[in-house]
């Protein structure tokens, strides 16, 4: 008898229910394995959930990673490397944000300076901000600093290769993780992990593309002049080495900030000729803010602000206010800090500078009504500014810089969550979680489903999508843990006795 | 650091009580400019120490209020160390107009400049990262303990 579905694959009536018995799974044919809690994701998120788990005691047989990624920093290495941000270059992030470790000390800062054995890196973590750029550390650090620690707890030895196709609850309790091996490595199709404890650090979905810019790729199937700054688009670049340019760069943050960086540092080293047009969607023109208690800077276009929220969001006053705070007031917190923003550095402000008075370098505020295609195979940007003004900008180039998707059902993951899992969406869209990270309504029974990073926005913290918000998090996460009894917790003699052991490199 | 009030109070007192008496307890033999027995040179720094405490809760009040004109909320590593000179300066004008409980006689400066700037830096340099070792949640939480 021929079925409709392979042995060892999804039937209708699975894909149908929403709680799994383990009768019907074993029926499917799908083996079952069974390990106390599964990370699905397999970057920075899970790494850094892992990290704080093996540090509370948890062997490292009671976790499974499972990631399509070979490496941690794999998806967050490729996404800083074509947004213009290689190895050597800094990236925005405080010194003590360290994913490799939970303690932040010692700093990024220390750990360059006594790598480089220069006196520089402290003397600047020392004045900053007031006489110098907050520090921040190199991407190349970053990678190398997760790469040892990954070798430290045995994060290896977690990682199980494949794509997470959804998590269901578990009659009786605790949840399956269906996933799909790479072809050949396993008889069936599907294999299901039973566990008590899930968690979710799948990042972002997607890039999210402008309306205008995704109708002009649709429309004349060009994928060449129109591109976003978080694909690779180093053609862009070479092309403009080739002969002069105009490019238009859309967008107002750290991204735009780098893309801006490379052309000039191109147009200054190699003596091009590259015209730039930024178009801000909202220009800002100087300090801004609900009050004198809450005022940003900004200028030229920008707002200003050293990281992707207030320092204090991060474990200050902002962090704690927000967490009080309810409905209606947290909405206000929350637009008041939010937006898009960037450093204020040094070495942008006067390349700009130099643009601005060198004529190559212009900034608009409008909004593109459309992009086509012109006769002479260049783009014309048909824009309309606040006051009513229209204009065009001739480019060669168009660089969206606006930013990555941010809509969570385009998780495949996520949304089989969201329609079958119990979640729910919260006000911003995201998943709804608890104080713990524990996504409300996919509770199973004695397990509990968590989660980390971008997909729990518009909760009761608003840095979830950093280093230091995915410790949060994994703190958060492992202390409920250990309530339930699954690690031990961090009191200050473990958590010294572990930092030493980190020190030393020694095993956790 | 970004404190909340509370965290700062906080780590205060705890920083004072710990690694303050530690430091104290440490340089009050080699004090120079000190007159009088051990025992009394260290019940006037331990006195000292606690009027820094005390005093400090003030002190504290005021540095969050400048701190809210800040858009990060945060109170940068420099700032925690030039404090000396306010904090240093008052104490020191408390000491010889002679309001600080319990010292009768007068403190010489150099005596109150080792033991402050000793015990000032040993809690600045505790505070700006060790501190985060046995308390892995106090730099998340604004700085409490509690």
């Amino acid at each position: 008898m021929q079925a409709s579905h392979a042995h060892g694959d999804l039937t209708p009536q699975l894909i149908g229910t929403p709680i799994w018995y383990d009768q019907a799974v074993a029926a499917a044919g799908i083996p079952i394995y069974d390990v106390p809690m599964v990370s699905v994701g397999g970057g920075l998120g899970s790494f850094i959930l892992t990290d704080v788990l093996r540090i509370q005691g948890a062997p490292a047989s009671a976790i499974k990673v499972v990631s399509n990624s070979e490496t941690p920093w794999q998806s967050w290495e490729y996404l800083t490397r074509v947004s213009q941000l290689p190895a050597h270059e800094r990236i925005r992030s405080d010194a003590g944000a360290r994913p490799d470790n939970l303690w932040g000390f010692p700093s990024y800062a220390l750990h360059e300076a006594w790598q480089d054995k220069s006196l520089a890196l402290v003397w600047q973590v020392l004045v900053e901000p007031v006489f110098a750029d907050f520090f921040s550390p190199r991407a190349g650090t970053v990678f190398a600093t997760v790469q040892k620690e990954a070798q430290r707890i045995g994060y290896w030895d977690m990682l199980a290769s494949g794509q997470v196709r959804m998590v269901r609850r578990r009659a009786g309790g605790g949840y399956f993780t269906l996933v799909t091996p790479p072809a050949g490595t396993t008889p069936t199709k599907r294999i299901a992990i039973r566990s008590r404890y899930v968690h979710l650090a799948v990042g972002y979905p997607g890039l999210k593309f402008l309306p205008d810019l995704q109708e002009f790729r649709e429309t004349h199937n060009d994928y060449h002049r129109v591109v976003n700054a978080y694909e690779p688009h180093e053609h862009v670049y070479e092309f403009l080495k080739s002969r002069p340019g105009a490019v238009v760069v859309r967008g107002a943050g750290i991204v735009a900030s780098r893309v801006l960086q490379r052309l000039i540092d191109d147009r200054e080293r190699l003596g091009l000729q590259t015209q730039i047009v930024q178009v801000f969607r909202t220009y800002i023109a100087g300090t801004h803010g609900p009050g004198v208690w809450m005022r940003r800077k900004g200028g030229d276009g920008w707002a200003y602000q050293a990281f992707t929220f207030p320092k204090s969001a991060f474990g200050g006053q902002l962090k704690a206010q927000f967490r009080a705070a309810q409905g209606d007031k947290r909405k206000e917190l929350s637009k008041a800090v939010g937006g898009t923003t960037t450093p204020r550095l040094r070495r942008w402000q006067g390349q700009l500078q130099r643009g601005r008075q060198g004529g190559w370098y212009h900034a608009v505020q409008a909004i593109v009504e459309k992009v086509e295609p012109t006769r002479d195979g260049r783009l014309l940007s048909h824009i309309r500014s606040d006051n009513g003004q229209r204009n065009q900008i001739a480019s060669d180039f168009v660089i969206d810089c606006t930013g990555l998707e941010a809509d969570m059902a385009e998780h495949r993951v996520l949304a089989d969550l969201l329609q079958n899992g119990g979640a729910r969406r919260n006000g911003a869209g995201r998943l709804a979680v608890g104080p713990n990270f524990e996504v409300l309504g996919a509770e199973s029974g004695d397990g509990a489903l968590y989660a980390s990073g971008a997909a729990t926005g518009g909760n009761h913290f608003l840095a979830v999508d950093s280093f230091m918000g995915m410790q949060t998090a994994a703190l958060d996460i492992a202390a409920d843990l250990a309530r339930r009894g699954f690690v031990r917790r961090l009191g200050p003699v473990r958590s010294t006795g572990q930092w030493v052991k980190w020190a030393l490199g020694r095993p956790v | 650091m970004t404190p909340t009030l509370f965290g700062r109070i906080q780590t205060r007192l705890f920083t004072l009580g710990t690694i303050g008496v530690v430091l104290t307890a440490l340089i009050v033999p080699v004090l120079p400019g000190t007159t009088g027995g051990l025992g009394a040179t260290y019940k006037t720094a331990y006195l000292i120490l606690l009027a820094v405490a005390v005093v400090g809760v003030g002190w504290e009040l005021l540095y969050h209020l400048l701190m809210q004109f800040r858009w990060d909320k945060d109170w940068p590593t420099l700032f925690g160390l030039v404090t000396i000179l306010n904090e240093g300066a008052l104490m020191f004008l408390l000491l010889r107009a002679g309001v600080v409980p319990g010292i009768g006689g007068k403190v010489a400066v150099s005596t109150f400049v080792t033991m402050f700037v000793f015990v000032w830096m040993g809690v600045w340099l505790v505070a700006n990262g060790p501190l985060r070792v046995p308390f892995v949640q106090w730099r998340l939480r604004g700085g409490r303990f509690l």
